[in-house]
């Protein structure tokens, strides 16, 4: 691994010339901002109260965990993104920072981030934050990335654990069935979302040798498999409303934006070779907006008091 | 080694951060103590 880092003379280069906004990029920040949204919506729907100092601390640790997930992440696929046309401007492949410091960084963030939940939060809110950290470095980045189809698939349960944090830094308990609705949710989110990127820049994953779906089984393939997810994706997302978890205001939110996303996938389904990329572009941006919309959906019924949860 | 200007703003720039983040934990710390002894002392037998 990382060989071809290492031979052309990126290790350490130029290190010396990283500013703090070269570290905060290793904390990939856009990630960072979805995982937190989800987390504090769930906090916000959660049964219980939580002192709001209590709660930004715990959403800070929420968001450099993420962040130290995303540093360690760069530290051991250097190679693939030096690679990668959409991932070689970062810090480390772009020479800015080592890899060495990526480790250090991410490993002492890591561990700060589940020290503080403990300390400040809860025991049950950091080891949540402790397995997210360690599956997705561990399971995800070191295994079942580069060996895999199947990798975002398992992988993001990583990315769908921050709404199980939030909810058990509110309640103290890692079981609730409602905090595992929006987990099972955010599951069967990734793989449309990831596979409709991974559809426009397939060409990046192939040189890189990383085996997303439409690398190794095609484009027919990955969009069956896409269609095949929204639908299940849609059943799960209006499950937690039929099952009585979040009220009507999420039930409808969760009708309309998963109508968009079914039109979306379908157009993707259908669309000719000329219009794939545009098409599957705009599935994964409508991803993101989807997933906004329905942890807002989440939040707001709590805060105009339509949530059937008891306070 | 002797680093040109340029390194040394970085070198300043990072140094200034990790000041202000040692900062940030350290105030982080003592508002966590304030809350959870507060919240404690209110919830104690009188």
């Amino acid at each position: 691994m990382n060989a071809a880092v290492t031979a052309s003379g990126l290790e350490g280069a130029r290190a010396s010339l990283a500013g703090p906004s070269d570290y905060l990029a290793l904390l990939k920040p856009r990630v960072m901002s979805l995982v937190v949204f989800t987390s504090l919506a769930a906090m916000i729907a959660a049964p219980g109260s939580l002192h709001p100092v209590i709660a930004i601390i715990a959403l800070i640790c929420v968001a450099v965990g993420a962040g130290a997930s995303g540093a360690l992440n760069q530290w051991y696929d250097a190679d693939i993104d030096a690679i990668m046309t959409r991932t070689r401007t970062r810090p480390v492949p772009a020479g800015l920072i080592s890899r060495q410091a990526a480790l250090e960084f991410g490993s002492t963030l890591a561990l700060f981030s589940v020290l503080t939940m403990a300390i400040g939060v809860g025991y049950v809110p950091a080891l949540l934050l402790a397995a997210t950290i360690g599956f997705y470095v561990f399971v995800y980045t070191m295994w079942l990335k580069r060996w895999t189809v199947q990798n975002i698939v398992i992988g993001g349960a990583a990315g769908a654990l921050p709404p199980v944090i939030g909810w058990a830094a509110v309640t103290g308990n890692a079981f609730d069935p409602a905090a595992w609705s929006l987990f099972l949710l955010i599951f069967l989110w990734t793989p449309p979302h990831f596979w409709a990127l991974a559809l426009a820049g397939s060409d990046d994953y192939a040189r890189a040798k990383v085996p997303m779906y439409p690398v190794v089984h095609g484009s027919r393939a990955t969009r069956n498999q896409i269609m095949g997810y929204t639908i299940v994706m849609t059943g799960a997302a209006i499950a937690p409303w039929a099952l009585g978890y979040f009220g009507p205001v999420y039930g409808m939110a969760a009708a309309i934006f998963s109508l968009g996303f079914i039109v979306l996938a379908a157009a993707l389904w259908f669309s000719p070779a000329a219009t794939e990329r545009r098409d599957a572009l705009r599935l994964f941006a409508y991803s993101i907006l989807y997933l906004f919309a329905l942890f807002t959906a989440v939040a707001a019924e709590r805060l105009v008091g339509l949530s059937p949860i008891a306070v | 080694m002797e680093l040109t200007p340029e390194e040394k703003r970085k070198l300043s720039q990072r140094n200034w951060a990790l000041a202000g983040m040692l900062v940030a934990f350290v105030i982080l710390v003592f508002v966590v103590t304030l809350v959870k002894l507060g919240g404690n002392i209110a919830q104690r037998a009188m």
